[in-house]
C-alpha cells in the first residue's frame, strides 16, 4: 500500500455515501515529486545555486557595465604587472586579470553563458534523440529494434575525442559544432535508459488495456508510454547537464570548442597552464565556477533522482 | 501450554506522511502443537505482528512483550534472536524466491542451514539430511533434485523446498505468512497437506497469516480476525465460523460466495481504513452496519462473548445470542427507517437508481 | 440475524439462444528459448489450442484452470489483442479472425475487456477522468464539457464519487481502482466484457463488492461476460456455464451447476475438491483428491490426453488417443467433457492415487 492510499481511504468516505466533497485537485505524481525534493535541503541549495550562475550568466552585461570592463577588453595599463604578468585580484579586479589584462571575473560571467548554452542546448537535444529513438526501439520492438540497437551500440563505442578533433579540423571550431558533437555522442545512452524503460512498460496491463480500447501505437506512445519515461529521463538529464559542461569545457580546453576570444571557462583554463605558478587566481577561479556548477548540478540531480525514486514512497503493512 | 505468549503489542513506522500504526494492541497465544490463524485483509497489521515478534521489521517502533518459552523475543539482542529464529521458530512467505538463493542449489542451502545451527555435523550428514527433509515435502525424486537450483523447481517445489528449510532444525514454531497465496488450488492442497502432516509428526505449532477464510477452515486450531492493527475477534475455529460475534468476521464470511448456494453477497461496505489516522474508538465503526453511538466513542475490548472464555469479541454489541440478534435487527430497523432505503448500501446499488443510468451510456450507435 | 437474502430469481440471467462471438479452434503459440540459425523459433509454448466457444448474448462464461492453462491468452485472443496462430474468430456473424488492428477498431467498441491488477491497468501519470474518458477520445465520440459530463456518470454508476475526477490512480484504494477500470470498459457501452481475474487482486470484502456491481450492470446494460478466474466458487457464483481449462485446452464445458455437481473430467472433480471451503464441516467432511505434481511444461504437452499423466483413472489409451470434446455419459448437449474414462454420477476419484510414483518430469 502506498502512503498516497493510506492517506486517501482516510479522507474518503466509501462509495456510494452520496457526500458533496468539495472538488479535489489530485496530487499528480510529478507534484508529489517536487513536494520531496523541496524538503530535501542539499538539493534546494543547489538549486539556488543553479539559479544564481543563470542569474549571473544573464547579467554578464551588467557586471561588465559596473566593473566598466568589457569581456575583450585587454588592460596593458592597469590589467597587467610592469613584467607583463596576470594582475592579482584588487579592489579594481576582483578575480584578478589574466594573461592579456582581461577582467577575469567578466569573464567568467560571460563563460557561464557559453557553458550553460551548451549546457542546456546540448542536453535538450541529446535527450529529444534519445527519447525518439529509445521509444521506437522499445515500442515497436523487431527490425526497428535490432538496427536502432546497433546503431547504439555503434555510438557508443566510437573515439569521441578522435571524432572531434578530425571534426573541427575540417570545419573549424565553434560552438555549434560543439553542441552537434556533444549530442552525437550523448544520445546513445539516453536511448538505452528509455528503451529499456519501454520495454517493462509495454508490457502493463494499461498499455494492453489502451490497445484493447482501440488506440493507435502513436497515441499510446504519447499518452501511456511517454510519460512513464519521462521521470528516469529528467533525473537522467540534470545529471547530463553538468557531463556536457564538463565535455564542452574540455573541448575549449583542447582548442576545439568556441574558439577566442569568447569566453569560456575551459578556454580560460587552457590559457592559465602557462601562469599557474605565478597567477594562481588564473586557474582558481575559472576552475572554482567549473566545479561548483557541475557540483550543484549533480547534487540537484540526486534530489530530483530520490524525488522520483518509488522506493522511498513505500512502505509495508499488512 | 504456551509456547508463544504476545501482550498488548503495538508497531508503529514513522514515514513522511505521519506515523503509520500498523499494528495497536495484539494479543494472542500460540499452544504447543496447534495452529493459531491470523486472518485479516491489507493493512490488518497481521504480517507486521509475526515479523515484529521474529525481528524483521527494521526502523519500527515496538512495545509490548512477546514471550517464546518464557524469554521476551522483543527484548533480545540481534545474534539471540537469529539463533531462535531457524532453530526454534522456522518461517515460510508467499514467495518462495525471498529466502532461496538464485545461485545455491537447495541441497546445499538446507545442508549449510544446518552446519550453521549444529556445529560438528560432517557436510554428507547435513546433505542426507536434506533430501530426507525434501522427501519429507513430497518433492519427487529427491536424491536428484537436491542439486537442482531454485529456478528449476516449480512454485509448488519452491514453496515445500522453503517449507523443508523451514523445518530442517525440527523448530517449535513454525510462521506460515500467505503461504499458499500464490499458488494455485491443487498445488495449494499439496502444501497444506504436507503442513498439516508436520505438524501430526513432530508437533510443531504453526502461525499461519492469511486472507483465506477457506484455508483458515482447513488447517487451524484457533483464530485471531485482525481488522486496523487491532483484534476483532478470537475464538477457535468452529466458533469463528458457526457463532461469529464480530460484524467485521460476520461480513468477511458474507462476502465469500457460497460453494452450491448463489445468493447475492452481502459485501462489507466502503473502503479499507487508513493506517495513519484510524478511525477512532471501534475502527470498524465507519463501515459497520450495526454501528450505534457507543462505537464511534469508545473502544470497546475484547470482551468474552456468551460466557465462553475462549471466544472474546471487541464489539459493543450484546454478548449473548439473543440479545445480540435483537440489538441487530433493532439498529437494522432504525436505520432503514429513519434514513431511507439508502442509507446503509453497498456501492453496487448505486446502480439501482434508474435516474442517473438512463442518460449516461452513449448509445450503441451514437 | 441471517443477511444472506436469498434471491428469488437467480442473479444469472437467462441467456438469448443468439451468439455473439464464435471461436473455432483457436490456437495460440508462442516461440521461446531464441531461434535456430535459419530464424525458425527452436520450441512453441502451446498456450492455447484448439479452443472452439459460442458465447450467447447476455450469459456468462466463466473460464477456469490453473496458472499456465492459457485462460488468459484465450481471452486476448477472444479479444483480438493477440493474432491467432489459427482458428477462427466471428463476432456477431462477421469474422473477425484476420482482420488489422485498423480494421479491428469499429469491433473494439463492442468488446472490452477488464483486467485482474487494479495498479497496473491504470496508467498511474494520467487523471482519473482522463482514463475513463480515453475510450470516447479514441473514438471520436465525444469531448470537453459533454465527455466529463458523461465521465462523470460512469463514476456514479459505478459507485466512485464523480468529485474524484481530477485525482490520480494512486489516491484510489485497489478497490476502487478497480471500479475505475470498470467504469472505462463500461463506457462504449460493448456488448461484451472479457473479465480477467477482475477479483483476484482485491481482498475478501472489496471482492464482493465488484462481484456484485459487475452483475448489477449485466442486468442493466445486458452485456455478456467471459469471466475467467482461479477461484472456483467466485466462478460458480458469477457463470451460466463454466469451461475448464487445462493445458492450453478445454477438458470440460457445461453449465455451471451441473459441472459442479457432477463433473465428468477427472482433472475438473480434482479441481474442484482442491478448492479451499470456507466451513470447517464441510472441510473435514469430504474427501480430497490431491492430485500429485505439477502441470507438465506447455512447450511438450503430453500426447493423447493433456492430464494423463496426472491422472488417476490414466489407462494406456489415454497417453494415445486425443479425446474429444462431447457429451459423455448420456449428458445433454450442454455438457461436453474432453475424456475416455469419464466420471460416472456418483462415483469418486481415487484419492491421492497411482500417480505417486509416476510424477512427471518437468524440464530440468
Amino acid at each position: 500500500m502506498t502512503q498516497a492510499d493510506l492517506a486517501v481511504a482516510a479522507s474518503e468516505p466509501g462509495p456510494g455515501v452520496a457526500v458533496a466533497v468539495p472538488a479535489i485537485a489530485g496530487r499528480s505524481p510529478w507534484r508529489l515529486a517536487w513536494e520531496r525534493l523541496r524538503r530535501d535541503r542539499v538539493a534546494m541549495v543547489s538549486l539556488v545555486v543553479i539559479v544564481l550562475i543563470f542569474a549571473s550568466a544573464i547579467a554578464a552585461p551588467l557586471v561588465a557595465d559596473l566593473t566598466g570592463h568589457p569581456p575583450d577588453a585587454q588592460f596593458r595599463e592597469t590589467g597587467l604587472t610592469p613584467d607583463g604578468l596576470p594582475k592579482e585580484p584588487s579592489a579594481e579586479f576582483w578575480f584578478g586579470t589574466d594573461d592579456l589584462g582581461r577582467d577575469i571575473l567578466v569573464r567568467i560571467a560571460y563563460g557561464a553563458r557559453i557553458s550553460l548554452l551548451v549546457g542546456v542546448v546540448a542536453t535538450v537535444l541529446t535527450i529529444v534523440v534519445g527519447v525518439i529513438v529509445g521509444l521506437a526501439a522499445g515500442y515497436y520492438g523487431g527490425i526497428i529494434d535490432t538496427v536502432l540497437a546497433r546503431a547504439v551500440d555503434v555510438v557508443l563505442s566510437f573515439p569521441f575525442l578522435l571524432f572531434a578533433i578530425s571534426l573541427v579540423s575540417v570545419t573549424g571550431p565553434s560552438l555549434w559544432v560543439a553542441i552537434i558533437v556533444i549530442s552525437m555522442f550523448s544520445w546513445a545512452s539516453v536511448a538505452r535508459i528509455v528503451r529499456g524503460q519501454v520495454l517493462s512498460i509495454r508490457e502493463k496491463e494499461y498499455v494492453e488495456a489502451a490497445r484493447s480500447l482501440g488506440s493507435s501505437d502513436a497515441r499510446i506512445m504519447l499518452f501511456d508510454v511517454l510519460p512513464n519515461v519521462l521521470a528516469p529521463v529528467i533525473v537522467y538529464s540534470t545529471l547530463l547537464i553538468p557531463i556536457v559542461i564538463v565535455t564542452e569545457s574540455t573541448l575549449s580546453f583542447l582548442g576545439l570548442g568556441v574558439p577566442p576570444p569568447t569566453p569560456t571557462w575551459g578556454g580560460m583554463l587552457d590559457e592559465s597552464t602557462a601562469y599557474y605558478r605565478q597567477a594562481w587566481w588564473f586557474v582558481v577561479f575559472p576552475g572554482a565556477a567549473l566545479l561548483i556548477t557541475t557540483l550543484a548540478f549533480n547534487l540537484f540531480g540526486d534530489g530530483v533522482r530520490d524525488a522520483f525514486d518509488p522506493r522511498s514512497d513505500r512502505l509495508t503493512a499488512g | 501450554m504456551e509456547l508463544l505468549e504476545v501482550r498488548d503489542l503495538h508497531v508503529s513506522f514513522p514515514t513522511p506522511d505521519g506515523l503509520v500504526q500498523a499494528v495497536r494492541g495484539v494479543d494472542f497465544t500460540v499452544r504447543a502443537g496447534t495452529t493459531l490463524s491470523i486472518v485479516g485483509e491489507s493493512g490488518s497489521g497481521k504480517s507486521v505482528a509475526t515479523q515484529t515478534i521474529t525481528g524483521l521489521t527494521r526502523g519500527a517502533r515496538v512495545t509490548g512483550e512477546a514471550r517464546f518459552d518464557g524469554d521476551d523475543l522483543l527484548k533480545m539482542d540481534g545474534e539471540a534472536l537469529r539463533r531462535i529464529r531457524g532453530k526454534q521458530i522456522g518461517m515460510i512467505f508467499q514467495d518462495p524466491l525471498s529466502s532461496l538463493h538464485p545461485y545455491y542449489t537447495v541441497g546445499w542451502q538446507i545442508a549449510e542451514l544446518i552446519r550453521e545451527h549444529e556445529n560438528g555435523t560432517s557436510k554428507a550428514q547435513a546433505r542426507a539430511r536434506a533430501v530426507d527433509l525434501l522427501k519429507l515435502v513430497g518433492i519427487p525424486y529427491a536424491e536428484r533434485r537436491v542439486d537442482d537450483y531454485p529456478h528449476q523447481f516449480s512454485g509448488g517445489m519452491r514453496q515445500r523446498a522453503m517449507i523443508a528449510m523451514a523445518m530442517a532444525m525440527n523448530p517449535r514454531l513454525l510462521i506460515a505468512d500467505e503461504p499458499t497465496t500464490a499458488l494455485d488450488v491443487t498445488v495449494q492442497a499439496q502444501v497444506l497437506r504436507v503442513m498439516r502432516r508436520l505438524q501430526v509428526e513432530f508437533g510443531t505449532a504453526i502461525i499461519l497469516i492469511t486472507h483465506d477464510l477457506g484455508v483458515v477452515a482447513d488447517l487451524s486450531d484457533d483464530v485471531v480476525v485482525m481488522y486496523a492493527g487491532r483484534p476483532m475477534e478470537k475464538a477457535d475455529r468452529r466458533e469463528i465460523f458457526y457463532s461469529r460475534h464480530h460484524p467485521y468476521t460476520e461480513g468477511l464470511l458474507q462476502s465469500i460466495p457460497v460453494p452450491g448456494h448463489r445468493v447475492r453477497l452481502t459485501p462489507i461496505s466502503g473502503q479499507p481504513p487508513s493506517l495513519v489516522t484510524p478511525p477512532p474508538a471501534c475502527p470498524f465503526h465507519p463501515r459497520c452496519p450495526y454501528a450505534f453511538d457507543r462505537c464511534h466513542q469508545e473502544t470497546p475490548p475484547l470482551r468474552p462473548v456468551n460466557m465462553s472464555p475462549t471466544h472474546l469479541s471487541a464489539c459493543w454489541l450484546p454478548l449473548d445470542p439473543d440479545g445480540r440478534v435483537q440489538a441487530r435487527d433493532e439498529l437494522h430497523r432504525r436505520r432503514s427507517g429513519s434514513t431511507g432505503e439508502g442509507a446503509r448500501t453497498d456501492a453496487t446499488s448505486v446502480t439501482a437508481a434508474p435516474s442517473r443510468t438512463a442518460t449516461s451510456q452513449p448509445s450503441a450507435g451514437a | 440475524m441471517s443477511a444472506r437474502i436469498p434471491i428469488t430469481t437467480d442473479s444469472r440471467r437467462e441467456p438469448s439462444g443468439e451468439v455473439l462471438l464464435r471461436a473455432r479452434d483457436v490456437v495460440k503459440h508462442f516461440p521461446v528459448g531464441g531461434r535456430s540459425l535459419r530464424g525458425m523459433p527452436r520450441d512453441m509454448v502451446h498456450a492455447v489450442d484448439g479452443v472452439s466457444l459460442d458465447i450467447y448474448r447476455g450469459e456468462t462464461v466463466g473460464v477456469v484452470g490453473e496458472t499456465g492453462c492459457g485462460k488468459s491468452t484465450l481471452a486476448r485472443c477472444l479479444t483480438r489483442l493477440y493474432d491467432l496462430t489459427s482458428g477462427t474468430l466471428e463476432f456477431e456473424g462477421q469474422d473477425i479472425s484476420t482482420l488489422s488492428r485498423r480494421e479491428m477498431r469499429p469491433f473494439r467498441r463492442h468488446m472490452q475487456m477488464i483486467f485482474q491488477d487494479p495498479y497496473g491497468s491504470l496508467n498511474p501519470r494520467r487523471r482519473v477522468g482522463s482514463i475513463i474518458g480515453e475510450p470516447f477520445a479514441v473514438h471520436g465520440l465525444a469531448d470537453g464539457a459533454d465527455r466529463k459530463r458523461r465521465v462523470q456518470q460512469l463514476m456514479e454508476l459505478v459507485g466512485l464519487n464523480p468529485e474524484h475526477y481530477n485525482r490520480f490512480p494512486a489516491e484510489f484504494s485497489g478497490g476502487q481502482r478497480q471500479r475505475i477500470g470498470v467504469a472505462r470498459a463500461l463506457a462504449l457501452r460493448p456488448k461484451l466484457i472479457v473479465c480477467d481475474e477482475p477479483v483476484s487482486a482485491l481482498d475478501v470484502s472489496i471482492q464482493a463488492q465488484i462481484i456484485n456491481l459487475l452483475s448489477d450492470l449485466q442486468a442493466e446494460f445486458n452485456l455478456t461476460y467471459l469471466f475467467i478466474a482461479h477461484d472456483l466458487s467466485v466462478v460458480q457464483q458469477v457463470s451460466n456455464r463454466v469451461m475448464v481449462m487445462y493445458l492450453g485446452s478445454v477438458v470440460e464445458v457445461a453449465p455451471a451447476d451441473p459441472l459442479y455437481a457432477t463433473p465428468r473430467h477427472p482433472y475438473s472433480a480434482a479441481l474442484l475438491s482442491a478448492a479451499p471451503v470456507a466451513d470447517p464441516d464441510l472441510a473435514e467432511s469430504r474427501e480430497r483428491v490431491v492430485l500429485m505434481g505439477d502441470p507438465p511444461s506447455p512447450v511438450h504437452p503430453p500426447s493423447g490426453c493433456r492430464f494423463h499423466p496426472r491422472c488417476p483413472k490414466a489407462l494406456p489409451d489415454c497417453s494415445e488417443m486425443d479425446p474429444v470434446l462431447e457429451p459423455r455419459l448420456g449428458d445433454g448437449p450442454e455438457h461436453l467433457a474432453a475424456c475416455h474414462h469419464p466420471l460416472a454420477d456418483d462415483e469418486r476419484l481415487p484419492v491421492g492415487g497411482a500417480v505417486e510414483a509416476g510424477i512427471p518430469e518437468e524440464e530440468s
